[in-house]
Parts: C-alpha cells; structure tokens; sequence
C-alpha cells in the first residue's frame, strides 16, 4: 500500500507544463508523521497477516482444564472459554481480516473502474445506464443488503466478498466517470483519436493511468469500509465459519467472558478499528494530495 | 471522500433543469419536479421489491419445504402451502400476489414461529426507533457543530483532532464501540446497563438505551461531520461569503445565514447516506447489546431462514431509505430557491 506515494511519480506525461509560480511549485505533502504512523500500522498488518499462521501453528490448541483466563504466565492476554490464547488467535486472525477487504478494494476497483470508462467515454444510453445502476446502488445499506443476500442465499465468505465488492464499486464508477469526462476533451485524447487509435487503446493505455491515482485513494477508503463490513458480518455470524481465527467471530464469541477477560474482545475491537482507521487516514491523505494537485496546478 | 457524493446528490439541479419548457404551460414547475421524483421513488421501490420477493424463489432448497419450517413436511402441508402461496403459478403472478397482500398488510406467516409477519415486525419496531432516533439526535448535535467547527478552524489543530475523531468514528464498526463503552461504563464504572432493553419502564428503558445510542451515534457521526465540513467549507469560499463580509455584516450573522443557509443543502442530501448507516447501525447495535428490536429479528431470521420475516424487514427498511430520499428531493425546493426558478437567476 504505497499508493499516497506513488500518484507523484506517474502524472508526468499527460500534464504538460507546470506553471513555474509559486502555486505550481507545490509539492505533494510527504506522508508525515501521522501518515508514517499509519503507514507501519498497515505494514504491521499484513506483515501478521501473511507470518501469522507460520509464527503461531498452534494457535487453536485447546486447553479445556484451563478455560478462561485473564492475563498471566504463558498467555500474555489470558485465554478464552476454550483455553486458546488470545494473542495468537488474534495474530492469526489478521489474515481473514486483510484478504477480504483487498479482494474487494480490488474487485470493486476492477468493476467499477471498467464500469467509469465505458459511461464516461461512451456518454449517451451506457451512461446514462450506469448512472441510474450506481443511484440504485448506493441508495441501499451496503451491510443489510449483504447480511440478507448472503443469509438467505448462502455461500459464505466468498459470496460476502462477492456481494461487497459489487455494492462498494459504484462510488469508483462514479468517481473514474467524472475524471474520464474531465479528460475526454483534451488535447492528447484528441491528437490519440486523430492518430486513429483503437478506442480500447485510448481508454486504458492513455485515459485510465490518468485517473489511477484517485481511484487507488478511493480503493483505500473502499478496503477501509470492506473491512468493517465483514468484521461486522462475522460477528453477526455471516460468513466465516464458527471457530475461525477471526476478529469478529472473536468478538462474537467472547463476549460472554467480558467479565473474566476482557481482552478478549478488546483486543479484537481495537484492531478492528485501528486497522480500518489507518487505511481510511491513507485514503482520505491521498484524496487530500490529489486534490491540492489539481486545484494548484 | 468520495462516499459523500450520494445518489441524490445530482436529482435537483439535472431533474429541475429542463422543467420551464412543457411544465410552464401547467403554471407548477415544482409541481412537475415533484410528480418525477415521485414516479423515480415509486419504481426504485417495486425494483426492490421484485429483488427482496426473489429471494425466496433464489433460497436454497424446496420452496414449500423452505415455507413450511420444521413443521412435519407431510403431503398434505406442503399442498396447502403451495396453494396458500401460489407457487404452481409463474413467477410475476406469484410477485403480483406478494405485493397486493404485503400492500393491504399481510406480508405472510413467520416460518419460525407461525404468527403473523406484520405482528413480529410490530412488536419490536417501537425499541428500533427509538434507538434509531436517539442515535440519530445525538450525531446531529454532536456533527454538525463539531464539523462546523472544524471548517471554521480550517487546517489548524483543531481541524485536525476534529477530522481524526471523525475518521476514527467512521473506522469503529458499531459492535466495537458498543463492546467498548460497556466495557468502560458498565463494567469498570458500574453506572449503566450493559445489555438488554429493561423491565418495561419508561426510565428503566431510557437508561438501557444510553450506551446503545451513544455507540449508534458514534458510527453516524463521522459520515455527519465529514458532510458538514465539506458543505460549509465550500460555502465559506463562495464570493457571497466574502461579500458580506465585505459589505460589513457581523461575521456571527454571516455564519448563520450565508455560510449554514447555504451549507443546510448539501448536508440535507446527504439525508439518505445518513439514514443508511443508521440503519446498518441499528442492526449491529441491537446484535451488541441484545436489544430485541427488528435489525435483532432480521439477524435472527436470516439464521434460521425465516424467510418471510427477512422479507419484510428488509423491505421495510428499505421503504424507509427511500421515503426519507423522496422527502429531501421534496424539500430541497423550500431550501434553496434557486432550485424552484431552475437556477436560472
């Protein structure tokens, strides 16, 4: 997840010259220390998330005798109802936590960015399609639609990400759209058009890396959102299994114990909301760049 | 963020453009205006409708078995549910009967429990509204002041705290801050109630609905101040801004009337964007602190493929969504005029 870095690098050859005034002269924010803060959390993160299960094997070993526990000797955390160490079973957890929203960050980016591009540069029905599709879209709970679709239909952790992905894409159609209407007239999409490129060429070799930038923000607050929603959805008991390592089944399954330890939901709570608050800083830091760009530029 | 740009954020300018060529001849552009939104609000509700009825043709499994439950499964009940539901006919006749039933109030049996849907759902939606209207008071008196503020002190550090807590609101699922302040409230400090919906009492009730309300307000009002700061910065830079300023105006009244008139659209807009966390919220809230309202019964339903209970909850919430929509499309040509003349002025 370096993307509040990269939309300085890429950008070169469509905008041409930049005025040499004091305005243009602005450079893009470095990430600073609330960004760098956010930025090892991340790391952090998916670090756990891809060691996790390698550094913790044992994790769901059970200790029946033992039980609940709070904090002490051998279990820094304590231990939940089945005698299973908090911290590792949280460690391990990570991994469901971060595969979901990225599989949707990336999914609803892929749909809804196709989506942009069509509408955008073919105007007229298709767009016109696209925009009542995204209203209908977001005019409806994301999370309900999903507890209900997935309920009542079954399939799992699969068919949440499926279904979240498909709810989460309208804000980047919406978004590619507008930024595809904002370039379709400039000079180097007419001088492509006058050269007789295809119009797929045009579209993802000239637009599109135009528009990457601000769409890998919004996929930021898009996984940032899809993480909330499936922690949500597991401790609702939707979609991850019973007994997985998993933050919101955790949370669901200890809340019982709260008198007799406490961290066994507060750790997972406060992942939950430290890992969604640091991807949500980066997006809306890389929104915030993106936008004194284009207003000083 | 680009969250706050919601589906009825476009509806009044492009809808109300073109209205001064027939409509004129009517002597009610608005009148015109409002019978759109009306005929838009009325075919977004029979597309979800058609969706939320498919979903017991889509459900896994035998129909009738799905209706029946765990009742015994016997050749008899099952025709009697095939003939009860009309599932021998076509699936737009069986739709055509759903909704001519669900629109006089009958909206089918609970698998689960035999009784009426519309009694289940009339049970428990008294505590959900009053957790949804609590939760939804208290973001409105803590967003828009604080986002206010935060526009007010633009990049200096309150802007920043202001903006981290809202961010920060935003991230924290409705269940983790729930857990969390009856960690803190109900367990540490033993004032409040840490679960269920009390003994009946109007004061008893008031004081197990606090924590949830406050965990239901905390999710709403990072969207809410995220809204806020955007309208009236937006406002703060528009030139009738700084021409009152400039004309001498207290700046306290510039406030009120040019910069939070103004800004008093956009947030309104966001009216549906607002109520669909709300309602989201609900449904984790009440799952947290085992409140038994209808976002609970909906949880529950879903578990034990009551179909017909989730039918209805789902449509209901989503009738709601919809309504408060068509109500801000209704009411944005009272708040800004310019909307009534077409924007042409």
């Amino acid at each position: 997840m370096t993307v509040p870095a990269e939309p300085a690098a890429d950008r070169g050859p469509a905008v041409p010259v930049r005025p040499a005034g004091a305005a243009g002269r602005r450079r893009l924010p470095r990430p600073g220390l609330l960004g760098g803060v956010c930025l090892a959390v991340v790391a952090v993160l998916f670090a756990a998330a891809a060691l996790g299960g390698l550094v913790f094997p044992h994790w769901a070993r059970q200790d029946l005798l033992l039980g609940v526990s709070g904090p002490g000797a051998g279990h820094p955390l304590g231990t939940d109802d089945l005698g299973r160490d908090i911290l590792q079973t949280a460690v391990v957890g990570t991994r469901s936590a971060l595969v979901g929203p990225t599989l949707i960050a990336v999914g609803s980016m892929a749909l809804g960015n196709l989506l942009g591009l069509w509408a955008g540069y073919r105007g007229g029905w298709a767009d016109a399609l696209v925009g009542r599709w995204a209203d209908l879209v977001l005019s409806l709970p994301a999370l309900l639609v999903t507890v209900v679709v997935v309920g009542v239909l079954g399939g799992g952790y699969p068919a949440a990400v499926l279904v979240l992905a498909v709810l989460s894409s309208p804000t980047d159609t919406r978004l590619v759209r507008s930024a595809v209407l904002a370039q379709r007239h400039l000079p180097y999409v007419e001088a492509a058009e006058a050269l007789g490129l295809s119009r797929r060429r045009i579209l993802f070799g000239h637009i599109w890396p135009n528009v990457l930038p601000q769409a890998l923000a919004n996929a930021l607050v898009n996984f940032s959102f899809a993480l909330v929603a499936l922690s949500s959805l597991s401790f609702l008991g939707i979609g991850v299994p019973p007994g997985a390592a998993d933050w919101g089944r955790m949370l669901s399954e200890n809340q019982t114990l709260m008198y007799d330890n406490p961290a066994a939901t507060l750790l997972p709570a406060l992942l939950v909301v430290t890992a969604a608050t640091a991807v949500n800083l980066l997006g809306d830091r890389a929104q915030d760049a993106l936008d004194l760009r284009a207003r000083t530029r | 963020m680009t969250t706050t740009s919601p589906a009825t954020g476009q509806s009044p300018q492009t809808s109300a453009a073109p209205s001064p060529g027939p409509a004129r001849r009517a002597g009610h552009p608005l009148a015109a205006y409002a019978a759109r939104r009306l005929a838009a609000a009325v075919a977004l509700l029979l597309v979800v409708s058609l969706a939320v009825f498919a979903l017991l043709a889509l459900a896994p499994g035998d129909l009738a078995r799905t209706l029946l439950g765990t009742r015994s499964a016997t050749p008899q009940a099952l025709a009697a549910v095939r003939s009860a539901h009309h599932l021998d006919d076509p699936f737009l006749v069986q739709y055509w009967h759903w909704l001519a039933a669900a629109l006089h109030g009958d909206l089918g049996v609970s698998v689960r429990t035999g009784a009426p849907v519309t009694q289940a759902v009339g049970d428990r939606i008294g505590l959900t509204l009053q957790l949804a209207l609590g939760g939804f008071v208290l973001a409105l008196l803590a967003g828009i002041p604080f986002g206010t503020l935060a526009a007010l002190r633009r990049g200096r550090a309150t802007d920043r705290i202001v903006q981290g807590l809202g961010v920060i609101g935003l991230s924290a699922p409705a269940f983790a801050s729930g857990l969390l302040l009856v960690h803190l409230f109900a367990l540490r400090a033993d004032w409040l109630p840490a679960f269920g919906a009390g003994d009946g009492g109007t004061l008893d009730r008031l004081r197990h609905l606090v924590l949830p309300c406050v965990a239901l307000a905390l999710s709403v009002t990072g969207l809410l101040l995220k809204l806020t700061r955007a309208a009236v910065l937006r406002e703060l830079d528009a030139d009738h801004t700084a021409f009152a300023l400039a004309r001498g105006v207290p700046p306290r009244e510039v406030l009120l009337r040019h910069v939070l008139r103004g800004a008093l659209l956009p947030i309104a807009t966001g009216a549906g964007l607002v109520l669909a966390y709300l309602v989201a919220g609900t449904v984790m809230v009440e799952a947290t602190f085992a409140l038994p309202g209808l976002g609970r019964l909906l949880v529950d339903s879903v578990t034990y493929k009551d179909v017909p209970v989730v039918q209805a909850v789902a449509l209901l919430a989503a009738s709601a969504v919809i309504t408060v929509n068509l109500v801000v499309d209704l009411l944005t040509p009272l708040i800004d005029p310019r909307i009534r003349t077409g924007g042409t002025r």
